[in-house]
């Protein structure tokens, strides 16, 4: 059976577990299996809905202690949880509570991991899962030894899906909760903005704005796209923009839909984190600047004057569309 | 107060990753080795600026790798650290590097080990969640801050859309990135210095290899920008929305 870990914040599923959702059901199909939903503690979404995804049920672990993320007890939980149903595969996206959670889940059950995986596994030989490494620059097929394995699924590389509407069946799970011991005694969310690493767009600035009094032209155009909104190193060193908003090697990996690099050079370690977005467009005045090469479509111009009308562009198409 | 420092040997940031052997090894020639940028300039660095404020504090650090690793452990043991510990083997199974750290760990309990939060070569973002899972501590990953009083860690850790302040007593293990401390380069002092600091070489445990890299790939080359004028944006957006359907 393959088990898929639900995972929600602020009790609503993420999107990036529904991608997980739809490549655990594709890979229980490839292994003539079931897949299954594992959900701790409370959501707010309808689980059944889940359903839709061909889920043909969700498993829920309801205990006060899941009520914080702790991960050393969310660890021991799904490793508890995953022998209970005869789990062999376990899938999780890789986010940032699938980061924390699977590597412990793999050492506690003794199961081969792959992280940031990117596609299905090839299972006609062996188990071999295609993964990014050297931060985007290339893949490696790493085939899994063990009887039961685990993949954490890149998030934006397998497109959710729905089949015709179903319902899933939830099945309570008795398994006992070690208490935590990690408190949580602060949640600062950056309230309205759209996070990152899950976006369909992302639209970045580099050094080239000049300061961050300048960034009002970026944000309109996020904001107009429905975009989040990343920077290059210097930007976030410098304080123009939040440090959680750095993309690239040392920074955060993107793989959106689309990229928009404005007045950023392109440097390889920038490159690094962005490199597997579906398309590139790049804004820089400088015809030499190496971020031209891994962009699908360029303008050579003053960002100060691409910027509004771009903006200005994209809601008059959006008005005519 | 008892640190211990995960650090591991990945390709300079610049470097060309190219495979020989027909996809089946990473290209070495010609590549200059770094330690890890989370491993130096977050973790170490942390722990340095810790012992600066507790004299008392002692730094070990750890490396999993062949004698080829041992220049990038000597480099961070001059950046700072008491002694350093290579455990002589070679591997890209996570699993197997993780237990041989707790392994270290079980005998010398530490109360703090801190991690990178991945390295930049395998990208596997695991090593400290399965050393404590392995060791049974409490995991904080992602750090972007990272203060301690007395046994009591106060640390923040980034979630989806923003970040979270957690406390935990030690003995606990933290995977750092951007925030948890600001880079430093060593003196000469510290490279001097660290010439007569000690360098275990312990063989391996007896542990499994759970995975292995079968082959390496190349992502196809992009098919060449198509340069829109800057007086023709509509074009622009007609070709994202039409071509790329990207928006
Ligand atoms: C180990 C290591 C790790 C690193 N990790 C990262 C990382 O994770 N992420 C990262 O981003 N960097 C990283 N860097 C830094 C990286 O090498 C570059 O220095 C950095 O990305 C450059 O940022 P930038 O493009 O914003 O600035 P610059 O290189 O200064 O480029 C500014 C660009 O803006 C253009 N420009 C100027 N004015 C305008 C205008 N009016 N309109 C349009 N364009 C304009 C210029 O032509 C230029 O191309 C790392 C470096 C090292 C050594
Ligand atoms: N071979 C190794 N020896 C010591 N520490 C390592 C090794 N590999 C990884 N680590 C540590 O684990 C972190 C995460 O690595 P990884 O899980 O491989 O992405 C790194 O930043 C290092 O701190």
């Amino acid at each position: 059976m393959v088990l898929v870990y639900i995972d929600h914040q602020d009790n609503q599923i993420k999107k990036s577990t529904l991608e997980a959702v739809t490549y655990g059901v594709a890979l229980a199909k490839q292994l003539g299996t079931e897949a299954h939903g594992l959900v701790l503690g409370n959501v707010n979404d309808d689980l059944a809905a889940l359903g839709a995804y061909e889920l043909k049920n969700v498993y829920q672990i309801n205990d006060v202690a899941l009520a914080h993320f702790d991960a050393q007890v969310f660890v021991k939980t799904i490793a508890a949880a995953a022998t209970k149903v005869g789990a062999t595969t376990l899938v999780f996206s890789h986010n940032q509570t699938g980061k924390a959670v699977c590597a412990g889940v793999s050492a506690l059950l003794k199961a081969g991991l792959v992280t940031g995986a990117i596609e299905l596994p090839k299972t006609d030989a062996g188990f071999v899962v295609k993964k990014t490494v050297f931060s985007g620059k290339a893949f490696a097929n790493v085939s899994i030894q063990t009887a039961i394995k685990i993949i954490s699924l890149s998030p934006n590389s397998f497109h959710t899906t729905t089949g015709a509407a179903a319902t899933a069946s939830i099945t309570p799970l008795d398994i006992p909760v070690s208490a935590g011991h990690v408190k949580v005694s602060a949640v600062n969310k950056t309230s309205g903005e759209i996070s990152l690493t899950e976006a369909d767009i992302v639209v970045s600035g580099g050094r080239g704005l000049k300061g961050p009094e300048n960034w009002g032209i970026l944000l309109d155009l996020a904001k107009e796209l429905g975009a989040a909104t990343a920077c290059s190193r210097p930007v976030g060193d410098a304080h123009w923009r939040p440090h959680h908003e750095h993309v690239g090697q040392t920074g955060v990996q993107v793989a959106p839909n689309l990229y928009i690099a404005i007045g950023i050079s392109g440097a390889i370690q920038h490159l690094a984190g962005v490199n597997r977005s579906k398309t590139i467009v790049v804004i820089n005045k400088d015809p030499e600047a190496p971020f031209f090469k891994a962009a699908d479509y360029g303008i050579v111009g003053d960002a100060f004057e691409v910027l509004p009308k771009l903006t200005d562009a994209i809601k008059k198409m959006k008005a005519s569309a | 107060m008892k640190i211990l420092v995960c650090i591991s040997k990945t390709p300079d940031t610049t470097a060309k990753i190219a495979f020989a052997d027909g996809g089946k090894k990473f290209e070495e020639a010609g590549v200059q080795w770094i330690i890890n940028p989370y491993d130096e300039w977050y973790s170490l660095v942390r722990a340095i600026e810790l012992k600066e404020k507790d004299p008392a504090t002692i730094i070990h650090l750890v490396t999993v790798g062949g004698a080829d690793a041992e220049p990038i452990i000597r480099k961070a043991l001059a950046l700072g650290g008491d002694e350093a510990i290579r455990i002589n083997t070679d591997s890209s199974d996570s699993f197997y590097i993780a237990a041989q750290i707790a392994a270290v760990a079980a005998t010398e309990k530490y109360d703090i080990i801190f991690t990178g939060k991945e390295t930049i070569d395998y990208n596997g973002a695991s090593i400290g969640g399965m050393i404590a899972a392995l060791v049974d501590a409490p995991y904080i990953s992602l750090a972007t801050s990272f203060l301690i009083e007395g046994s009591t860690a106060t640390i923040t850790r980034e979630i989806e859309g923003g970040e979270e302040v957690v406390t935990v007593n030690t003995p606990v293990v933290v995977s750092c990135q951007k925030g948890v401390a600001e880079q430093r380069i060593p003196n000469m002092r510290g490279i001097m210095a660290a010439r007569t600091k000690p360098l275990k070489v312990l063989e391996p445990a007896a542990e499994e290899h759970l995975t292995s890299i079968e082959s390496f790939e190349l992502p196809a080359p992009k098919a060449g920008v198509k340069l829109v004028s800057p007086d023709n944006i509509d074009e622009l957006v007609r070709l994202l929305h039409e071509e790329a359907k990207a928006i």
